[in-house]
């Protein structure tokens, strides 16, 4: 399982939305599959039995009031964005209208 | 007489609130610092004279008349790239963020601003956090004071590096596997890893969020104690902050060791370790001893797969937590895309450096369909077995000691081309995190090389003041003369 192939890597990479050149993609094939079989060694553990530790510290439901308290005023949030037309942030379109994707 | 920027952050605010100094004169000395020796440092990315000196003299306005001040008045401080702030940018060094400006403080800045302190600028980081030398910056290149050709360590090495150079009186970082006692080891200076749930993480652009833990820098462990005072607490925005009253941690500082038994993990004392580090924490030992401690042998036997459960949990949160950055809400939107999956894609491959997508493709893989119970479901039973292991020596010891680091800092590009030995520079630093624990590093001398090396000290959860506490001791009498670093 340790070896992880150029097909992986694209497909990973896909996950990712991340776009890697021929050159990056050989050395993530080779990277990762150094760091993957270094992890390998946590199959010489037996964890049968182990409960996974989920959480870093023991959680507890947190309960409050259901209070309407201020929150981050609109024109702050927008003011920080690529782009937006004063209420919304605008995108690329999304829905393909059969024109090829251009917009 | 030492210079005002030599001195300690309890010194300067206990200057300060006996009107001795004024602010304004505090801050103008680390601006002229600043202004000296950092553009060989290059610690700081931002440095914000004119609000930092509209603090001090906000904070001077208010002694005049005669207001009670907080508990670090006047005391100026550096902020890591990643924290939040309502001045200057928050970039964590990265180009997806280039330019970004936080609509809001970090809780912890807001609990800075409470205390009266000087916001003085932003320092550098390894991109997104992510590293040991503070190479992987999309900024600049950050240097080690006592030695301009290595590494200040990372991801933190901004805050050290600041520190260190006598350019900030105290630094806040984060730490996800050692980011902050790893630089802070390799720059000579205290560094503090608190419990998780101690510090609200409310404002700290995530890496890992069930890893990360925002901390202090400082000259000497009352530092420490001081600043951790002030950002700790319940934090109603960070539901993971513990809802724990703060104790005074400087009332800890007892300065002796009476009563404590310090454990010495076997598994890191081999012939792996080297002989000079080894010799370092021999002494340290000694010093301990002689101050009132008992010293036992404990065993972590799961410490060896720390790094590897590090690698899959760290990368699997960082790949679910760097999601955000799609160049919609905020930060580097890039401009050729015609439709949105080309924007997200382009946004994140031109955005993002090289080690942040090699973990987020790590990460990424093992969440994959079919990956994930191989790799992330194992890792936290691991994680599990690790965080028994503390529990256990914990049953014989109060505090642990372990070098913070393997060697002292290293020569730039020495570890850049194998990223897994890079990784490896955490080992004794990355199973504090898996299991949640606090450690401090202090300084415990210098090599023959004349680079700093660290002594980590880890505790129970929440009992920073054990660790604080033996921290203290060590340095009140370790009798060392570290000095300063040769800088002009």
């Amino acid at each position: 399982m340790s070896t992880i192939s150029k097909k992986d890597v694209d497909y990973v990479a896909g996950l990712a939305q991340l776009h890697l050149s021929d050159a990056e993609t050989n050395r993530l094939v080779e990277e990762m599959g150094t760091i993957l079989e270094y992890i390998e060694q946590l199959n010489e553990l037996d964890t049968s039995g182990v409960e996974p530790m989920m959480h870093a510290l023991e959680v507890t439901n947190i309960f409050r009031e259901d209070e309407v308290t201020p929150s981050l005023d609109r024109d702050a949030a927008l003011a920080v964005a690529p782009l937006h037309d004063g209420e919304y942030y605008l995108v690329p379109k999304i829905l393909d209208n059969g024109d090829g994707g251009s917009a | 007489m030492t210079a005002w920027h030599q001195k300690t952050a309890h010194e300067i605010r206990d200057a300060v609130a006996k009107r001795e100094v004024s602010a304004t004169e505090i801050t103008r000395s680390y601006l002229e610092r600043i202004e000296t020796v950092d553009d060989k440092v290059q610690a700081y990315t931002q440095v914000w004279r004119s609000e930092a000196l509209a603090q001090a003299e906000a904070v001077d306005r208010k002694a005049a008349s005669g207001q009670a001040l907080g508990p670090l008045a006047g005391v100026p401080v550096s902020l890591k790239e990643l924290l939040c702030t309502r001045e200057g940018e928050t970039t964590c060094a990265s180009k997806i963020l280039k330019g970004f400006k936080s609509p809001y403080d970090a809780h912890v800045v807001q609990n800075l601003k409470a205390a009266d302190a000087v916001l003085l600028g932003k320092v550098n980081m390894d991109e997104f956090a992510m590293g040991s030398s503070t190479e992987n910056s999309s900024i600049q290149r950050t240097c080690n004071p006592w030695n301009l050709n290595c590494v200040p360590g990372g991801s933190s090495g901004g805050s050290a590096a600041s520190v260190a150079s006598d350019c900030a009186a105290l630094s806040l970082g984060s730490d996800t596997g050692g980011s902050i006692r790893q630089p802070a080891a390799l720059c000579g200076c205290v560094g503090l890893k608190p419990t998780y749930g101690r510090v609200s993480r409310f404002g700290l652009v995530a890496f890992a969020s069930s890893l990360d833990q925002i901390g202090p820098f400082s000259k000497d462990v009352r530092d420490a104690a001081l600043a951790l005072n002030v950002i700790s607490g319940r934090d109603p925005l960070d539901a993971t902050s513990a809802n724990l009253p703060v104790p005074d941690y400087t009332a800890a500082l007892t300065g002796d060791m009476k009563g404590l038994t310090v454990g010495m993990p076997i598994e890191y004392f081999t012939e792996d370790l080297n002989a000079e580090m080894r010799g370092l924490i021999q002494n340290a030992v000694e010093v301990m001893k002689a101050q009132g401690a008992k010293v036992v042998d404990i065993s972590l036997p799961h410490s060896k797969y720390s790094v590897a459960v590090y690698y899959i949990i760290a990368t699997a949160e960082a790949s679910a937590n760097l999601a955000r950055f799609d160049g919609v809400r905020y930060g580097f939107r890039h401009p050729g895309a015609q439709t949105l999956q080309e924007m997200y894609h382009l946004t994140k491959t031109e955005g993002f450096g090289t080690e942040v997508k090699r973990r987020i493709m790590l990460g990424t893989y093992v969440l994959s369909s079919g990956y994930y119970d191989a790799y992330y479901l194992k890792a936290q039973k691991v994680r599990t077995l690790i965080k028994q292991d503390f529990d256990r020596a914990f049953e014989q010891c109060d505090v642990i000691i372990t070098p913070t680091s393997p060697t002292a800092a290293f020569e730039f590009g020495a570890k850049t081309t194998n990223p897994l030995e890079m990784y490896l520079s955490d080992v004794y630093t990355i199973s504090t995190n898996l299991a949640a624990i606090p450690g401090i590093s202090v300084p415990c001398g210098l090599t023959a090389a004349g680079l700093p090396a660290g002594l980590q000290i880890l505790g129970r959860v929440f009992e920073e003041a054990a660790i604080l506490r033996a921290a203290h001791a060590y340095e009140q009498h370790h009798g060392l003369a570290m000095g300063k670093p040769a800088l002009a």
